[in-house]
Formats: C-alpha cells, structure tokens, sequence
C-alpha cells in the first residue's frame, strides 16, 4: 500500500466511525482543495453517496469562481447543500484585529447554524501541517456549549479509538484530513482527478496557495499553472501555506484566538 | 506525471521534562534545511525581543500558552524530509501530568527517539516513557543521551548513563536500537558527526532515523475485519471494516464471532474503479457483501474458520490508567474492543506496577498515570486476540463517563477459549418428550432433583463434605450421588488434559452429566474446583432451575497448610501449572446460594447446614417430609 492509499484509508475509516457513531452529522465544504478532497472521500467511503448535509458558511465576500464551483459540483456529486449566512462585521468582538474579526464572522455563521439545525458532529477539513494550533488536533475533537475548543485539557485518542461520547448541548468535530499534508492534497487530487477551483493555478505569476474571503486573502508568487507544477513547487517551497492568510499574522496570539472560539 | 510520494516515517519524540526534546526537533529541522523560510529569523527576533537566549524549542511550541512556560503541553507535529524519505516528527510533552498527551502521540508513530540529559541522568519519566512505549507496541528505539557539551562529552558519562537505562530495559523486555550521544543545542551527532566525540562510531540521529522502518499492517497474520457498519443504501447490504491483518478474497468463507456464523464472500465493493477487487489486504477499508443474508452487525470479528480469535467473557489485561478517577475494582467502565462497545466491571485488580523500578503491589484501585495488571469481566461474550500474538486487535481502551480513559493489552494466560464449549455441532435434533414428569418422580421420591454444585479452592473440603453429605442423605432416605472430579477424570473426560481449553470442557461435561441426573430425580452432589464463573454459569444454565451453588469457603493459606493431596507443594516447586489459587485465579461465586466455612466450623457442623438446606429448599411444602 503506498503513502496515498495508507492516507485515504485511515480518512475513510475516521469518516466512516463518525457516521456510525453520531447521529446528527453535517460535513463543512469550504470550496477549497482540502474540503473538496473530504467529499470525494466520503463519496468512497460510500460507494458514491454523501449521506449527510454539506454545509456552505457563506460570508458572502467569497470569490465569483468559488461561488460557480460550489453551483456545479452541489449538482453534479448530489449533495444536500446547505447555505449559513454570516453575521455583519460590526456585530463580532471589536477587540479583535480586522482581518482575524472578519474571520470570526465565518465562526458566528457556523455556531448559528449547528444551533439551528442540531449538529452533533461536524466534519471540518483541517490539516496538522496547515499551522501549529491545528497539529495539537484530534480526529475527534470536543466542542463545549459555546462550541470552543479547550486545546490545554484535550482527551486521550489513540489505537484508532475515538472519543464518539460527548454530554449534550456539545459537539464533536471531526477532522478526517488531519494526517494529510498540502503536497498530499494536490498528489491525491492528481491521481484521482478531482475538480478543482482555477484560482490554485498562477495567472501572471500570481496564485493562491489557499482560498479564503477576497478581502483578506492574498496570492502568492507562483508560476505553477498545473497541479504537477504545484507539487513540484511545494517540493522545493520554504513559503508556509497560510502566509496569504492575514487573519494569521495580525498577532502571535489572533490564531489561537479564532481557534479556540470555534474556527475551523 | 505527478512525482510519487515518497516514503513517509512517524516518529516520537519523549523523555523526562527539560531533556532537551523541542531542542533536538528545533536542531534537526535547522540542519535538514526544512525551516519553513523566515522561521529562523523570526524565532531570532522573538527571542531579542524577550531578552532571552536563542531557543530553538520555540519551533515547536506554536501555542502562546506554551512559550510562556517554556514546557510542552500537548503533542505537537511537523513535518521534515531526508534524502531517504519524509518524516513526521510527534514532539510529545514530558510532565507527568500531560503522560495522555504523550500516549496520544506515542501510539500513532513507527517509532521513538527518546531523550536523557546526559548531566541529569535517567528519571522518572524517561523510564515511565520506555514502559508505556513498549505497552503501546512501538518496538523501534533510539535512545538519545543529550548535552554532552554539560558532561565534557564524557564517554564515560555516556556509558554510565547507557547501562544504567539498559538495566531498566532489560527487566521489560526490550532491547533499544541505538544509544547515541548528543548535544542537540550545538547539533553534535545530530545531523553531522560530532567531533568533539570521536570515540563515538554508531549513527547520528538523523541516520538513526533512516533506519527505521514504516510499520505496515501484515498481511501474513490471520485475517481479523472488526464489522465497523452494515450499510443499505440500496438493495446491496454491504458489510464495512477495515481488515487489520490478513487477506480477504471473494469466495472466502467468513466466521463471524462471537456470534458463530458464517457466510461467504460475494462481491468486494469499491467506487470509481475499472473493475470490482477480487482481494483485499490489511489496512484497506472495504465493503463486501455476503451469499446469504446473515444478520450481523457493528462489533463482531470477521476471520477464516481457522484461526478465529478466542471467545470469553473474561480476560486478563496489563493497563495504563490515565482517567480523572481512579480505576476501583468492581467498577463498571464501557469497553471499546475494535469496534466492539460493550460494559466490563473490574473482577479483580491483580497487582500495579511501578514504573519507576518495575516492582509490583497489590492494590484496590489504580491512580492517573499508573499501570497494572487486572483481569476485566464482561456482561456479553467477546471475541479476543492475545496481544502477543496479534498487536492490532489485542489491544483496547476503557471509558470512564465521556473520556477515553484507560488502554490495556489483552493476554488469556489461564482463561480458555468458550468458543466450543457453546457450539452445538449435531444437526437433526428433536427432544423427546418423557412421559414420567419430573413432578412425578420427585413425587414418589419425596423430594425434588437438583444439582448441589460445590466449588472452592483444592483443599478447602468439597470432596470430604460432599461425601459426609451423600451418606447423610442416604440415610435420610433421599435419592442422591456424588460426581468427584477424580472419578470422572477416568471415564467420561478421560479424554481431556489440563489446559485452559480442556478443564473448561471438562466442568461442562460434569455439568451436563449433572443436570440430567438431577432430572431423572437424584439429589446430585458435584465436587470440583470449577475456579471460573462462566463455566459455573453454564451448568447453572444446563440444569435449568434446579442447580444450588455451595461456595466451599477457605483461604489459601489454610488450604495450603491441609494440602491433602500434597498438589500445593508440588505447585509451589513449579511441577504444576496454572495452578488454582497460587499461579491461576479463583473466582468466588457473586451470589451462591449457600456459603461454607470450613476454617471457623467443622464438618459435622457444616454437614449440618447443607442437609438443613436440602431439607429447606428440596422438600415440597406439600409432600410428606422425609427423615423427619
């Protein structure tokens, strides 16, 4: 079994535990590579059914490809997509630096949603080489009342053993890419030919290495016009991911921050 | 064509607190050029700007809470790559408190680098980390003596150092891959050779670590598919799971256990591909579905007919308790056994183990971070693997409330198989119905039929009271017999020997034998160890309502002094076995009807209170009482 298929296995089988396990279940497609991986995941896992909601937390500042890929694809794999408006920026925690206060709207959007519709699990496409705060993460992660994350006292998980137990008014999220990588990601949407949102690829010596709202996300230099370009890129790159993501560099602190309130 | 990946290694870095962990990652990713760019500097300016030192721990720690203690909280991961492959490094905490964090970490990796200051020599948890690293089944090891440059990169400090932790190895088992002396801050024998330690010839740590190789999930063992789900999304019932070991392949036939059936394999489903598999090997999550509609669900084990795991209710365990509360003996914890969830109380807790220099203590509870050994009870049968013979399903976890709790290594030592034992193999069966009722019989008899089922240790006086009994009861007037585990031994299990799989075959016989002359009318007197509440539970069930069990109650320390048959000496010089009550458990009836005690009372007097049972229990109201 080479790498790719050691990594798709071990996703299948957390995606798989989580569907047998928790009840009210919904699956966060950001649109993104990472999130697009996640589906055609579950898709194999069940023999091409999505057995449960995709969710869409829509700020409403995404870009016009985004919205397209979403239309097409939502139609094309038969997903049960769901749309979750954001809050306006003026109603989030002013305390916060801008770029990271207008991230939290996505986590506003989210919390209103998983309260509306009764999640008890979310899948969320999160990666341990994204960014340091997301390493410390479990495949199944509690989420308190408030749906935060207490990333000083997290349980045990080992032995492929999940904590799937959780009090009521909480949540789990479940995060079946945490052991995949970016080169991963592209390796893995090469050989199974997965859609892809052309914003990845450089136009004029621009690309994005990862897809957020316009306003705060930033191309990077880049010739890469196609997915072996950008594995041969990431080969080679000492650029980290995120650095076109501003909410992440605003404060040593403005990540943990996000993350510790709920944020993907 | 995209590059293939390349190989991709897991290891873990541990060892006592301030040993220099985050240091050697922080070295490592510097030296391999795997920084991510402006990492350093930034690190750098981080550092001025606190009026510290450079500190190349600060890598690791990307958690505000963490830099300012300076100490690790929970795992972190990143990512570097060799000439030979890429790797993740697990950087798991070293404090006592967070041992879940670094459990957490240690589990998921191929291997472990595990760290001892070379000034401060092996503590605590360096040897708590080399106890739990081989309970979790990482069997590949570099030990890393760090800041030599603090010992003069004293070889002789080295090798102090060395044995001293190999003694400590030794006495678990396990024989590390490498030592090696370092200085991770200045990066001796790190990446580059260490010049300041020419006596030195073994590998650097990066070497070390080229060494080591991927842990697959094997192929070459049995098969074992834990049913994870049962999917309908259409008119195709597929059966889901990762197999964990083995082969599959379509038209295999499958047992599925514990609850016995069997079905072959039809289809091997997948999606998006050419053709349907035909084969599928460890570590692949499949679906299959089956020639026949069998229902089965999540829990159950899929194996060949040969090499099925073993079935039991009970099992013994060597655990790692990292629960908020202590594990109490009797408390009732949920199980997670593969996919299986089931409820398990805590029989008996048979000893903790210190860590610290391996000795071992009874005890009624274990605390957070301990280990013990404990022998686990289940409301339902389970289908089980030893560990040591398979590693990836003999494994399991308790939960306590909400949290993972506990994981524990499964070992049968002393327990057998009850798979036989609760197979009916004839086929074509039909009872016949017997014209004389058993109120009948015991009419004429005056009495009812039953089973006096005695159990204790050897030694504690079955045999002497049963026949005491026997004859009392005769001369009353009542129909009764005694079956002695001597006498069967030479007839009926004349075939069987003395394992664990063989003495439980042998009580279930006796059991049976019993039941039916219990039916037939007689007052049957049994007399046998039968340490092992299943088997006992089983001749319960054989004689339906009329079974009464007789706890023959003595210490082993008195029976030991009776040792009339001399069994407890030859046990004690090892000539015997797993034997009951010095080297096997007893387990003492919960509930029995009627308890014994034959160190505070005599035998006349304890004659006495079994026939006043009988006389109480077997005599109809209504019918003439006999031998009054």
């Amino acid at each position: 079994m080479d790498h790719l298929d050691a990594l798709e296995n071990q996703s299948i089988y957390v995606i798989r535990e989580a569907f047998d396990r928790i009840d009210k279940l919904a699956m966060l497609w950001s649109l993104g590579k990472d999130s697009n991986v996640m589906i055609w995941l579950t898709r194999k896992a069940f023999f091409g059914h999505v057995p449960f909601p995709c969710l869409h937390i829509d700020t409403g500042k995404k870009f016009p490809e985004m919205y397209a890929f979403r239309e097409q694809y939502a139609k094309e794999w038969n997903l049960h997509l769901l749309r979750g408006e954001c809050p306006p920026v003026e109603e989030i925690d002013p305390s916060l630096p801008p770029a990271t206060r207008s991230a939290a709207r996505k986590t506003a959007g989210l919390k209103a949603m998983v309260e509306r519709e009764g999640f008890q699990g979310l899948f969320a496409g999160i990666r341990r080489d994204e960014e340091g705060l997301r390493a410390k993460e479990r495949y199944f992660s509690p989420r308190g009342e408030a749906g935060e994350w207490d990333f000083r006292d997290q349980p045990p998980e080992f032995w492929d053993q999940f904590n799937t137990d959780f009090p009521p008014g909480t949540h789990l999220r479940i995060h079946p890419l945490l052991h995949w990588t970016e080169i991963d990601i592209w390796r893995y949407t090469a050989r199974e030919n997965i859609p892809t949102i052309p914003l990845y690829f450089a136009r004029d010596g621009k690309r994005y290495r990862s897809l957020g709202d316009q306003d705060i996300t930033f191309p990077v230099d880049s010739e890469a016009a196609t997915i072996d370009e950008i594995v041969a890129e990431l080969e080679t790159t000492k650029v980290a991911e995120r650095s076109g993501r501003a909410m992440d560099h605003e404060a040593e602190d403005s990540f943990e921050r996000l993350r510790a309130d709920g944020y993907m | 064509m995209t590059a293939q990946p390349r190989e991709f290694l897991k290891t873990v870095i541990v060892g006592h607190v301030d040993h220099g962990k985050s240091t050697l990652v922080g070295r490592l990713f510097f030296d391999t050029g795997s920084l991510p760019e402006g990492k350093y500097e930034a690190i750098k300016a981080m550092c001025e700007r606190r009026g510290m030192p450079f500190e190349w721990a600060f890598l690791m720690d990307a958690l505000q809470a963490e830099r300012d203690q300076g100490i690790t909280i929970d795992t972190a991961q990143i990512w570097f790559k060799t000439v030979k492959r890429d790797y993740v490094i697990i950087d798991a905490p070293g404090h006592k408190e967070f041992l879940k964090n670094m459990v957490t970490g240690a589990a998921a990796s191929d291997a472990a680098v595990l760290l001892i200051d070379a000034e401060e020599g092996v503590r605590e948890q360096s040897r708590r980390h080399g106890y739990l690293l081989h309970l979790l089944g990482v069997r590949q090891v570099a030990v890393v003596v760090n800041k030599m440059d603090l010992v003069g990169h004293s070889r002789d400090r080295f090798e102090q150092v060395e044995r001293a932790y190999n003694e400590y190895l030794s006495g678990i088992g396990v024989t590390p891959t490498y030592f090696i002396p370092v200085s991770a801050r200045n990066g001796d024998n790190v990446a580059t050779r260490s010049t300041a330690m020419d006596w030195y010839d073994g590998p650097t740590v990066l070497e070390a670590l080229d060494h080591f190789q991927v842990v697959t999930q094997p192929d070459d063992l049995p098969l074992r598919m834990p049913v994870q789900d049962v999917y309908k999304f259409d008119q195709r019932r597929i059966i889901a799971g990762r197999i964990e070991t083995g082969v599959i392949r379509v038209g295999d036939t499958l047992m599925f256990s514990p609850s016995n059936k069997t079905a072959r394999v039809e289809t091997i489903e997948a999606w998006n591909v050419p053709h349907a598999p035909i084969k599928a090997r460890a570590g692949q999550c499949v679906g299959i579905t089956l020639d026949e509609q069998v229902f089965v669900e999540r829990g159950e084990v899929i194996s060949h007919e040969f090499h099925a795991p073993v079935e039991s209710d009970v099992f013994r365990a060597r655990l790692f308790w990292l629960g908020r509360k202590p594990l109490e003996a009797g408390n009732r914890y949920k199980l997670k056994l593969n996919t299986l969830d089931a409820r398990v109380t805590v029989q008996s807790i048979e000893m903790v183990i210190d860590t610290g220099d391996l000795s071992t203590a009874p005890a009624d509870q274990v605390e957070r971070n301990a280990v013990a050994e404990l022998t686990l009870r289940s409301d339902r049968m389970l289908a089980l693997d030893p560990f040591t013979d398979a590693p990836r399903t003999g494994r399991f976890v308790l939960v306590d409330g909400h949290d993972i709790a506990g994981g524990g290594i499964i070992s049968m030592d002393g327990y057998a198989d009850q798979r036989a034992l609760r197979t009916v193999r004839a086929t074509n069966i039909q009872r016949v119905e017997h014209d004389v009722s058993e109120q009948a019989r015991s009419r004429r008899n005056g009495h009812l039929g039953g089973v006096l089922w005695f159990t204790g240790l050897s030694g504690a006086g079955k045999s002497t009271l049963a026949v005491a009994v026997e004859q009392r009861l005769f001369n009353l007037g009542y129909q009764t017999y005694v079956l002695d585990g001597d006498n069967v031994r030479g007839g009926l299990c004349a075939d069987l020997g003395f394992s664990p799989e063989e003495r439980a075959e042998n009580i279930r016989r006796v059991g049976e034998v019993a039941a039916l002359m219990g039916r037939a009318g007689m007052i049957t007197l049994t007399a046998f160890i039968s340490p092992y509440r299943s088997d006992r539970d089983r001749a319960r069930a054989a004689a339906g309502g009329d079974f009464h069990e007789i706890h023959v109650k003595a210490d082993v320390d008195a029976c030991e002094q009776r040792d009339p048959k001399g069994l407890y000496k030859k046990a004690r010089a090892g000539e015997i076995p797993d034997f009951t009550g010095t080297s096997a458990p007893y387990e003492a009836p919960e509930s029995p009807e009627l308890v014994v005690d034959t160190v505070n009372n005599d035998v006349a007097s304890c004659v006495d209170l079994i026939v006043d049972y009988v006389r109480r229990h077997m005599v109809l109201d209504t019918q003439k009482v006999v031998g009054k």
